[in-house]
């Protein structure tokens, strides 16, 4: 039987709902109707809103899809401007302020505390310079992730970047395809270093090399059915298939239709195409797709670059990240900042705006660790640009703990979370950079704080994992965590093995300390961490991962998700203004 | 009119007659369980599996964790509530009862 979200979406779904959006909007919170509340949230997500949880009713997360995580010239002054007016909710956050962007792991954007009365003004701003929240959530094409640096880096086979623009054009708003089983994630990368994650991806179009009549000709290699959540990860797999640039329109929306036919719309926790890859097999997925989705013949895989992949493999040798000073293809430098948990304030971004202006092109683009780049930067303006004391705060050469640390939303605004994270993760990674050191060779380690198993936060390909848990202190419920260690990716991607269970918050800086100091002593000459975890067995790793308290402090271990804002002065769901009207003000309850 | 139960957004809540009533993240106290092998299970509710509403009673299965002994499972079908009248509103069961599965 069909799900009740199947239902909703066969009534109103995909560019249609605009249109009882802003009408909604014109009309205020409480034109719509009670009894439908669930049905109009479950699609305004395809519009990129999200009612934000419990205790913060009427109240929408957005988020901005940016493909590839460009934010061309122009773009970011106004994501700013949108964020410093819309963005301000009924209470501070104590580490960010009362308005900020966060620079998500998907290379989007998500605003919080928006008002469904503001929509309308936003989304017009937002689309004076181009950007959109279309499919930015919902069941269809999500934002397109490739390597951030597409098109500028000196390490790329081929410049994946118009093809994702084109694929983004292509499927944004596309009847065919804006109504799917469930989300369908999209990377394209054409560089070598394996910077756009492709393995954790629905589709993933990796770089490859293929002769065809006598000829080398560049292109993709095509892997299908990756994704982190639910405890279910699974690496995509290769369904040996090489697509020309010219084609990956063709085999991409040709996948995207098989999924549309031929995934589950009974079950939406089996609804993902991992699990339709996992019951079929990629010889099955391959026949469907040439036999009924694509109408030329397909080409079996090309010769990939996989082994030649840096990103996020723990090696500590080419690129982990984005973060410093590099110089692009025409001589410019791009400069990538570190943004500690994807969380920039309104008017920082507004400063960066600027400074994109005033040094470079004016373009900055959003990384898969939650960090932005400068681009465009000439030699001549790298010195003031560093100079400037916005950078500070958002570092080029950051600690690697502050560089390595990537956080979800968590219980400050997320429905589903077990526990905070962004907050916790900033003192964590304060705390380690000021209690741990590192081996010298070691300038990149990487933890990943999610607060539920849906992995926002990517957890399973992270020198550290974090997953959101609960236990119990002295009889008291607290939040925890389940700390895994030693996932990556690269030519042998890995994921991470889960070794110490609910973990109390507290004790985990301890934790991660005892850790690396064990590492230091124990390692071989050049082992890095991911060889070292690699090396050990989960017993013998567990031994090595003591959980302790330390001076470090943990203000949120009571029970978040109870609070209607985890960092409210009077913070119990009973002090909630929400729902409120276009003005911020309370409404009055129905009873 | 039937009581509208279902769950939403990957099973983080569930949703009575379109109010959310019921997160993701609380700790439940079960007794006369198969998730392990405590006497009381201290069940972490981790994701909504299943709802159903019989008569005045909403239940609902879980997918989560005993956090005393590590085990996980999805849970069988425990009460989350009750409709009350008058007018039939939800009335949540506390977070530190003990619950016991319907069969």
């Amino acid at each position: 039987m069909p799900t009740d979200v199947e239902r909703w979406k066969d009534e109103v779904y995909g560019n249609e709902i605009r249109e009882h959006l802003m009408e909604f909007a014109e009309e205020g919170w409480d034109s719509i109707p009670e009894d439908e509340h669930d049905a109009w949230f479950e699609r305004f997500k395809w519009w990129g809103l999200y009612h934000q949880r419990s205790g913060q009713e009427s109240y929408f997360m957005m988020r901005i899809g940016t493909p590839n995580g460009v934010i061309e010239p122009g773009q970011l002054r106004v994501i700013g401007e949108v964020a410093k007016e819309y963005a301000t909710g009924p209470a501070e956050n104590p580490e960010f302020g009362e308005a900020y962007c966060d620079w998500t792991t998907r290379q989007s954007i998500q605003l919080h505390w928006i008002k469904l009365e503001d929509i309308p003004e936003i989304f017009e701003k937002l689309e004076s310079v181009g950007l959109t929240t279309q499919q930015a959530c919902g069941d269809s094409w999500r934002n397109i992730v490739g390597c951030p640096v597409a098109g500028k880096d000196k390490h790329e086979l081929i410049d994946a970047w118009p093809i994702a623009r084109d694929l983004h054009d292509t499927f944004k708003g596309n009847e065919d395809h804006v109504n799917l089983p469930r989300k369908w994630k999209v990377s394209v990368t054409g560089c070598t270093e394996g910077c756009g994650q492709g393995d954790i991806n629905d589709l993933a179009l990796e770089p490859a090399r293929k002769e065809i009549d006598g000829e080398t000709v560049t292109g993709f290699n095509v892997r299908v059915g990756g994704g982190l959540s639910r405890k279910e990860p699974r690496l995509a797999r290769d369904i040996d298939v090489f697509v020309q640039p010219e084609n990956a329109d063709a085999v991409s929306g040709g996948l995207s239709a098989l999924f549309r036919e031929y995934g589950d719309r009974e079950n939406r926790y089996n609804a993902r195409i991992k699990f339709l890859v996992d019951e079929w097999g990629v010889e099955k997925i391959r026949s469907t797709l040439q036999e009924e989705f694509v109408d030329f013949e397909l080409h079996t895989a090309g010769e990939d670059l996989r082994e030649e992949y840096t990103y996020n493999t723990g090696t500590q040798d080419g690129h982990n990240d984005h973060v410093g000073v590099h110089e692009q293809v025409d001589g410019n430098y791009y400069v990538g900042l570190n943004v500690l948990v994807g969380r920039m304030g309104a008017e920082d971004t507004l400063e960066l705006a600027d400074l994109a202006e005033e040094y470079g092109s004016g373009e900055v683009r959003l990384t898969q660790r939650q960090n932005i780049i400068v681009t465009d930067v000439p030699e001549e303006n790298l010195d003031a640009l560093l100079d400037e004391p916005l950078l500070e705060d958002y570092s080029p050469d950051p600690s690697p703990f502050m560089r390595g640390s990537i956080a979800c939303t968590g219980t400050e605004f997320c429905s589903l979370s077990i526990v905070e994270t962004k907050n916790r993760q900033v003192r964590y990674a304060r705390w380690l950079k000021e209690n741990v050191d590192l081996p010298e060779d070691h300038e990149e380690f990487h933890i990943h704080l999610s607060g539920c198993t849906a992995s926002c936060a990517q957890p399973q390909i992270a020198d550290v994992s974090l997953r959101g848990m609960k236990t119990r202190k002295d009889g008291d419920p607290v939040e925890a965590f389940d700390v895994g260690l030693g996932g990556g990716l690269g030519e042998d991607p890995r994921f991470a093995d889960w070794i110490a269970m609910r973990v109390p918050a507290d004790e985990v800086p301890g934790a991660i300390a005892n850790l690396i100091e064990t590492f230091e002593d124990r390692r071989s000459d050049g082992e890095t961490f991911r060889e070292f975890v690699e090396a050990r067995d989960e017993d013998e790793l567990a031994e090595l991962l003591e959980p302790e308290e330390t001076d470090y402090e943990d203000p949120y271990m009571h029970n978040t998700k109870k609070t209607w804002y985890p960092y409210a002065e009077e913070d119990s769901m009973d002090a909630s203004p929400a729902p409120t009207d276009g003005q911020g003000e309370s409404l009055p309850a129905d009873d | 009119m039937p009581t509208a139960v279902r769950i939403l957004d990957d099973g983080a809540w569930i949703s009575v007659d379109d109010e959310r009533v019921v997160s993701v993240s609380e700790l439940w106290c079960i007794a006369d369980h198969d998730i392990c092998r405590c006497e009381t299970a201290d069940f972490l509710i981790e994701g909504f599996v299943e709802v159903d509403a019989t008569d005045r009673t909403i239940l609902a299965r879980s997918a989560g964790q005993c956090v005393t002994c590590g085990e996980s499972a999805v849970s069988g079908w425990l009460p989350v509530g009750r409709l009350v009248d008058p007018d039939r509103r939800f009335a949540s069961i506390a977070t530190g009862d003990v619950r016991t599965p319907r069969s």
